[in-house]
């Protein structure tokens, strides 16, 4: 895992001298009406932001972000306001869920896909999907790892379903809150060109659980190396979602706090996967042969006695 | 009114008539009035809507009657009948049992809840209650292949009657997504279809999958 991040830093820091280099460039900057007060921080970086596109590409023309601008602004006690947090069709759900499932090294997840139209239909019913994926998959993988015992009786489980839920729904509300009230904090000291909205981070964040789906169906199989070979494998996905989005958001900030913040995200990330499978899927144990020991004994004694 | 300022009436002419109000029967109060009826009438009224509102379920077609006069009647009988049929599960501690009671009721009514806001906020056109009604219906099938799951456990428990409980079970579950599928989905956009019919099938999933894992004690 470091050396991908030693990859993807190299990465930004040549998309950061491009950026230096051309300081001038012509922007279109897109008008957008006044907004609830957590969006005012990244409309002020508006003309960066519209930089950083040029860079990472404007292939995507569909007039929704032209139209972003006229959307956003009915008060937050009308049911129009959150309408607005809806406004995908199915191929832009899908379109994202691509981008969380096979990062494209250099591109920015929030900036490509999301482009000013954060959504919460998926993150939600990721994490909804993602709740009962682990909970009915805990529960086969431990029916078939104890199925041939004599002693055991099928249990549902059914508790491990609201454990799940809040452990899923806690890790993807409540840490794009911590991470965007320390980015919004971090924003105040040193001026980044790149900031999120707390929308945007929530969207990162949900889309970027799509990966464990597919991982918890896979940990059904009671084996102990392809079960880590699967964390390894859905955390280096998902972590480098995660870390392309965030590294440009703090690498203009001191150099220890932006790995460290990078670090964290990893860090609670691997914690809920790792966490998982520990807690939903028993260990997949090795069968103990019947011990023979005391009918050994016995014959060697029928033996001295003759 | 100034124009009538000069209108009078002569004194020769008298002004006389009659006011009187028809008492007739045709009056259309009289049709809606159900305040006179006796108690079985009403009753029956209302068993045969919801009787009828079952008979869409098991032969969907797109016919409007369910949506036009909903109503959660049905709904919660079903509701309460699965949560009942739920309940005796097999537990060796109370963290490892079965859904309880309040649980299936929970999820049911939450679960139809959140799809009905989610298929309002993704644009659609149909009610609140309308959307209610309809799921809940709909969970019609599964509480058959409850019952049936229940009198297949009280034959035995082996592999036999696992697969017949999944053959069954998988059935209802495509029947029930199938039916509220053809009820719900001509109110959404068309570009968002599948947005809206993926929770569905997430919600009877869940269902089902109590259902398929109920143990007897």
């Amino acid at each position: 895992i470091a050396c991908l991040i030693m990859y993807l830093f190299a990465e930004f820091d040549d998309a950061a001298n491009l950026l230096a280099a051309n300081p001038d460039a012509t922007t279109i900057s897109i008008d957008e009406p006044v907004e609830i007060p957590k969006n005012q921080h990244s409309r002020l970086q508006e003309p960066g932001r519209e930089e950083d596109d040029e860079l990472l590409g404007t292939d995507d023309s569909d007039k929704t972000e032209l139209l972003a601008g006229q959307k956003k602004s009915a008060p937050f006690w009308t049911f129009d306001y959150y309408q607005t947090f809806f406004d995908v069709d199915t191929y832009q759900v899908l379109d994202r869920i691509k981008g969380s499932v096979f990062p494209v090294p250099g591109k920015n997840f929030v900036r490509l896909y999301i482009r000013s139209n954060p959504d919460l239909y998926g993150p939600f019913w990721i994490c909804a999907t993602l709740v009962f994926t682990i909970a009915v998959s805990g529960n086969l993988s431990n029916f078939f790892i104890h199925l041939g015992k004599p002693t055991y009786r099928y249990v549902p489980e059914f508790r491990k379903v609201s454990i799940a839920a809040t452990t899923i729904y806690a890790y993807a509300w409540l840490v794009p809150l911590a991470l965007w009230g320390f980015l919004m904090w971090r924003n105040s000291k040193v001026m980044n060109i790149v900031s999120y909205s707390f929308l945007e981070i929530v969207c990162v964040y949900g889309y970027s659980l799509f990966i464990y789906i597919p991982t918890a169906m896979l940990w059904i199989i009671p084996q102990r190396v392809v079960r880590w070979v699967l964390v390894v494998f859905s955390l280096c996905l998902s972590g480098s979602v995660l870390v392309m989005t965030f590294w440009p958001a703090v690498r203009d900030d001191n150099r220890r706090i932006a790995v460290a913040t990078v670090a964290t995200i990893l860090l609670l990330h691997a914690l809920l996967a790792v966490g998982c499978l520990a807690y939903f899927f028993d260990a997949p144990e090795l069968d103990i042969p019947a011990p023979i020991i005391p009918a050994h004994n016995s014959t060697t004694k029928v033996v001295l006695e003759q | 009114f100034p124009g009538l300022a000069d209108v009078s009436i002569s004194q020769d002419i008298p002004v006389e008539g009659e006011i009187t109000v028809p008492v007739g029967s045709q009056s259309p109060d009289d049709d809606y009035s159900t305040l006179d009826e006796p108690v079985k009438d009403t009753i029956m009224r209302d068993l045969k809507a919801v009787g009828k509102k079952f008979v869409h379920v098991m032969y969907p077609r797109k016919s409007s009657a369910l949506l036009r006069d909903w109503d959660l009647w049905g709904p919660l009988v079903l509701c309460v009948s699965l949560a009942l049929m739920l309940q005796g599960g097999s537990a060796d501690s109370k963290d490892d049992g079965g859904p309880q009671f309040a649980e299936v009721f929970v999820i049911i009514w939450f679960g139809a809840v959140v799809i009905t806001l989610n298929s309002k906020l993704l644009g659609g056109t149909i009610s609140f209650f309308q959307s209610l009604c309809v799921l809940g219906y709909c969970v019609m099938p599964l509480t058959v292949a409850m019952l049936v799951c229940r009198l297949v456990l009280l034959a035995g428990a082996g592999t036999v009657s696992f697969i017949v409980r999944l053959i069954v079970v998988g059935a209802m579950f495509a029947w029930s997504t199938l039916a509220s599928t053809a009820f719900l989905a001509d109110s959404q956009p068309p570009n968002r279809k599948a947005l809206v019919v993926y929770p569905i099938f997430l919600f009877y999933f869940v269902i089902s999958w109590m259902i398929l894992t109920f143990t007897p004690q």
